[in-house]
């Protein structure tokens, strides 16, 4: 069971990335795409338990980091993410998830990732100036926000079903 | 907490949400989970970091590229006809317009062209390129534009749908018939990463078309706009309005010489540093990359069909 777990959490990580790199482009506004692995990250923090959700929060973010045409010093999107899983696997334990609140956790996730893995740029210099980064963190959050009453509900559903603790409830 | 919730999970709404109210202390997000993974983190940022060009996390890119490039061209061959179907919906208004802005263009080319000024030592400077040109014996390798980097990561870069087996190698020269695309970063069998030329690591050995001065095209790396800048090695020079940038080319480096880069759109010219900085508006639109060619040396043995310099498909 949790082997078939990881299987179908690393194949909703890699059918978020081929769409985030090759699909979403073409809809991007100056290359904005909607960060579809964070919103993976971020249902499964919602829905099941917290330590499998941030060794997912990881690997997506390695994911990110080296799958082409990935170019940025590796492991930046990996603590992101790790972090981005932590603070929605807390924030779940004190908000009941209605859907208004599942929105604030992504827009407060989107928010927290795109910024640390901005911040660590301007630490190894390869970053963009304030005003651009300010710029697209703002259209990021936007986005993730817009896509999330299409994405996180499915992705929630499926998590959950696969969660053997709610098999035994 | 958990109690309540279970009792009350027979509403549409919760069964939705599900798994969000058996919440106990089982749940409490481990933090030395946390320190353990922000630690892996810092340590591949840190390995990846020092290690530049040979870091220990090139052979993990190279195999997930292996991996996913394939699935990549795949996504981008099956969503190549819906990105289409915009441009059947345009009006023939929009279509006369496209034809007299095209028109205007024509001839104030064609003007440009019945009037420029050549002056002896620049044609002889040009038939100097061409040879040039010639003799470096340069194949083209067509390819398509698979994926693109986004703006959150901050780095301008695609991956194409040619690779190792189409003769593609690092540091090759990446065209499109505008002009200069940038220059590949690694391949795999089946893809390859470009480095843009409008990525803020990125530097271009740049020659003004009308002076021959010599400066290094860098791009911005800017969210909101394409250009780059130019700066010359002889700051004495003001490069002027509308000149045209070509690539200085080297034998060992990156880019191949004689390769539009774009058009001097404005000069700015700072007291402090004495320099004269030049905005570059290339002559590539970024935004739509779909076929580009790389430039390899003529007999290169490929998995496709490869353009020859003199024009003939081999």
């Amino acid at each position: 069971m949790t082997r078939f777990r990881a299987v179908v959490a690393a194949l909703a990580i890699s059918v978020a990335l081929i769409l985030q790199v090759s699909l979403f482009p073409h809809f991007a506004w100056h290359g904005i795409v909607p960060n579809l692995c964070l919103l993976v990250v971020v249902a499964a923090a919602l829905t099941i338990n917290a330590p499998s959700a941030m060794l997912l929060g990881f690997a997506a973010g390695v994911a990110l980091d080296l799958v082409p045409p990935a170019d940025h010093v590796a492991g930046r999107w990996a603590l992101a993410l790790t972090v981005v899983a932590f603070l929605a696997a807390r924030v779940r334990q004190d908000v009941k998830p209605t859907a208004t609140a599942v929105i604030g956790t992504v827009a407060a996730a989107s928010f927290v990732g795109t910024s640390i893995f901005a911040l660590t740029g301007l630490l190894l210099g390869d970053s963009g100036s304030v005003p651009d980064l300010l710029l697209v963190i703002g259209v990021a959050v936007l986005w993730d926000v817009l896509l999330t009453p299409f994405v996180l509900p499915p992705l929630m559903r499926l998590f959950s079903s696969l969660d053997p603790q709610l098999a035994t409830a | 907490m958990a109690g309540f919730g279970g009792g009350g999970a027979t509403g549409g709404r919760e069964r939705r949400w599900r798994g969000m109210d058996r919440l106990d202390s089982r749940n409490r997000p481990p933090r030395s989970l946390l320190v353990a993974l922000v630690l892996a983190s810092v340590t591949l940022i840190t390995l990846d970091f020092h290690g530049g060009t040979d870091s220990p996390v090139e052979p993990a890119r190279r195999v997930l590229g292996e991996a996913f490039g394939p699935v990549e061209a795949g996504t981008a061959a099956v969503i190549r006809p819906f990105t289409a179907v915009p441009s059947w919906f345009r009006t023939k208004g929009t279509l006369s317009d496209e034809i007299r802005d095209l028109e205007a263009e024509n001839s104030d080319l064609k003007s440009q062209v019945a009037t420029a000024g050549f002056d002896k030592n620049r044609l002889e400077e040009y038939d100097g390129l061409t040879q040039s040109a010639e003799s470096l014996g340069r194949a083209l390798v067509p390819a398509r534009v698979v994926a693109y980097g986004s703006s959150q990561s901050f780095s301008n870069t695609v991956t194409i749908d040619a690779g190792s087996q189409a003769g593609i190698g690092p540091d090759m020269t990446v065209i499109n018939n505008d002009g200069l695309v940038g220059r590949v970063l690694r391949v795999t069998r089946t893809t390859a990463t470009v480095l843009l030329i409008i990525d803020q690591e990125s530097n271009v050995g740049g020659r003004v078309g009308s002076s021959l001065e010599v400066g290094f095209v860098q791009g911005r790396g800017s969210v909101a706009d394409d250009e780059l800048d130019l700066r010359l090695v002889d700051d004495a020079v003001i490069p002027a309005k509308h000149d045209t940038v070509v690539t200085w080319g080297s034998a060992e480096g990156p880019y191949q010489r004689g390769v539009p880069v774009g058009r001097v759109t404005d000069v700015y010219s700072s007291l402090i540093e004495s320099s004269q900085r030049a905005v570059i508006e290339p002559f590539v639109n970024f935004s739509a990359l779909d076929v580009v060619g790389v430039m390899v040396p003529t007999g290169t043995t490929s998995d496709r069909a490869v353009i020859e310099a003199d024009g003939a498909m081999r």
